[in-house]
């Protein structure tokens, strides 16, 4: 059967960063409309698999988006302080100022109390949100103007695992109504099973990619995080 | 009131206003310190200027110029932090300004003088004053966006690299300006302490940007007037007034 042409063609990127190679010859087409996890230990490559897809880095090797992709991407690092005087609604301003399209990313996001949004949030600093928070108003910002691809560094970061549930749970939601492919960098393996259609392990090289199920075998667990996995887990008890 | 002193006030406003809204940006940048050092670049400049008869704009603006294309390229090739970098070339510049610069003009080179301006100090300072502030409205969503992620900015394909040399250059445009003003020691403080004090007020950017301009413009001007009344030299007058501005923004501090 014929398949879709892919919406993302990678061959044997490598990338050289200061003299260190940090990506190995990775090939691997990516279908629209999947939710791809990256993982790997630190260090792995994974946020510069990132950027390189994004052209922000020098690369060899060939990186071929489809056609009409329009791609957004919420990076790791972020420095707002408290003392930024940027509103969330002149963060928004940034992309729209049409209000109808900021409250729909919002309400995607879960933040769907127009009372609170109007009177509490839209007009409160950046740097006065907690981070769960910012987390949400990052990917409202993300999907405003309506991208079709989102690449996604390490949402969890920073966020306690209650508020990292729900950070999955709103891309699952987000994936449920719209039309995107998400390309998400996670550390946590039980979040890759539960809402990844494939997943890419790096470590320079690319170890596996497939359905979370079977490219996650015991062997390549092994050459991505050594002997001791996340499901060997000892407890010493005194 | 003299017509002279009439124009003193106009033109110190204006590069109050100007060095006010860029410092709304250096500020959120964390460029405070680079812009109080790189200040000083300018006194070497001056100095040649002065020693060929030139105006002294020019030659502060090249060694300006010059400090900061020396700067970025050290930075690419030597990946010395640019703190360090900062640090040692402006200091060195400094030293030599004093070296070079002819003795009786020292005291003004290095505090500003505001009271010889002419007319055509005006027609100088205006239309680049101007230019500086629409370059900034025009690039001021990337250069916002690049300080909270520079690798967020780029990937909405903006030239960020390209867009902060712009900036710098507009930085030093303002500083070349400013010297008439403040002189090359305190001029950093009339970029730096408006928008300090206008972030303590204001909740949102653009509020914060066109209070900065304001409080720049106060600064000056008030500076000036005071100076005026009372026989001292402007420019450590209008760097007091700010400083006096700021105690008070720190009452309303959000």
């Amino acid at each position: 059967m014929e398949s879709a042409p892919p919406i993302l063609k990678v061959d044997n990127l490598s990338v050289t960063l200061d003299g260190q190679q940090i990506l190995n010859e990775v090939s691997f087409d990516l279908n629209r409309d999947d939710t791809v996890a990256i993982v790997g230990p630190n260090g792995a490559g994974k946020s510069v698999l990132f950027r390189a897809l994004l052209g922000l880095i020098p690369y060899t090797g060939t990186v071929t988006w489809a056609k009409d992709v329009k791609i957004n991407y919420i990076p790791q690092r972020f420095t707002i302080d408290k003392d930024f005087p940027l509103t969330v609604k002149e963060f928004f301003y940034f992309k729209t100022k049409n209000h109808k399209t900021i409250f729909s990313a919002l309400r995607s996001v879960g933040i769907t109390d127009e009372h609170h949004i109007n009177h509490h949030l839209i007009n409160k600093r950046l740097g006065w949100l907690s981070v769960g928070q910012i987390q949400r108003i990052l990917i409202a910002w993300a999907i405003v103007d309506q991208p079709n691809v989102i690449l996604f560094d390490e949402p969890t970061a920073g966020i306690d695992v209650g508020g990292e549930e729900t950070i999955y749970h709103l891309i699952k939601k987000l994936k449920d109504e719209k039309d995107l492919t998400i390309l998400i960098i996670s550390h946590d393996l039980n979040v890759v099973y539960k809402y990844a259609t494939s997943v890419l392990c790096l470590n320079k090289d690319l170890i596996c990619f497939g359905a979370p199920a079977d490219a996650l075998d015991p062997s390549s667990l092994k050459a991505l995080y050594g002997e001791v996995t996340f499901f060997t887990h000892h407890h010493q008890h005194k | 009131m003299s017509s002279p002193f009439i124009l003193q006030l106009i033109i110190g406003g204006i590069i109050g206003i100007g060095a006010g809204y860029i410092g709304a940006f250096m500020i959120i940048r964390r460029m405070a310190l680079v812009g109080d050092a790189l200040s000083h670049v300018a006194l070497p400049g001056l100095a040649v200027a002065l020693l060929f008869n030139v105006n002294p704009f020019l030659g502060a603006f090249l060694a300006l110029f010059i400090a900061i294309v020396g700067i970025w390229i050290l930075e690419k090739k030597t990946n010395l932090p640019s703190e360090t970098l900062v640090g040692i070339f402006f200091t060195t510049a400094l030293a030599l300004g004093i070296l070079l610069t002819p003795e009786p003009e020292l005291l003004e080179a290095l505090f500003g003088n505001i009271g010889n301006v002419g007319q055509f100090d005006l027609y100088v300072t205006l239309p680049i004053v101007a230019l500086i502030i629409i370059t900034l409205i025009l690039i001021s969503k990337p250069l916002t966006l690049s300080t909270i992620s520079k690798d967020l900015t780029r990937s909405l394909r903006v030239p960020v690299n390209a867009i902060n040399f712009l900036f710098l250059l507009l930085v030093a445009a303002i500083v070349a300006l400013g010297i008439k003003v403040t002189g090359t020691l305190l001029m950093g403080a009339l970029v730096i302490i408006p928008a300090a004090a206008a972030r303590n007020v204001a909740l949102n950017f653009s509020r914060y940007s066109f209070l900065s301009a304001f409080l720049g413009g106060i600064a000056a001007t008030s500076g000036i007037v005071i100076a005026h009344q009372y026989s001292f030299a402007p420019g450590p007058l209008v760097v007091l007034s700010g400083g006096v501005l700021f105690l008070v923004s720190l009452l309303f501090k959000q």
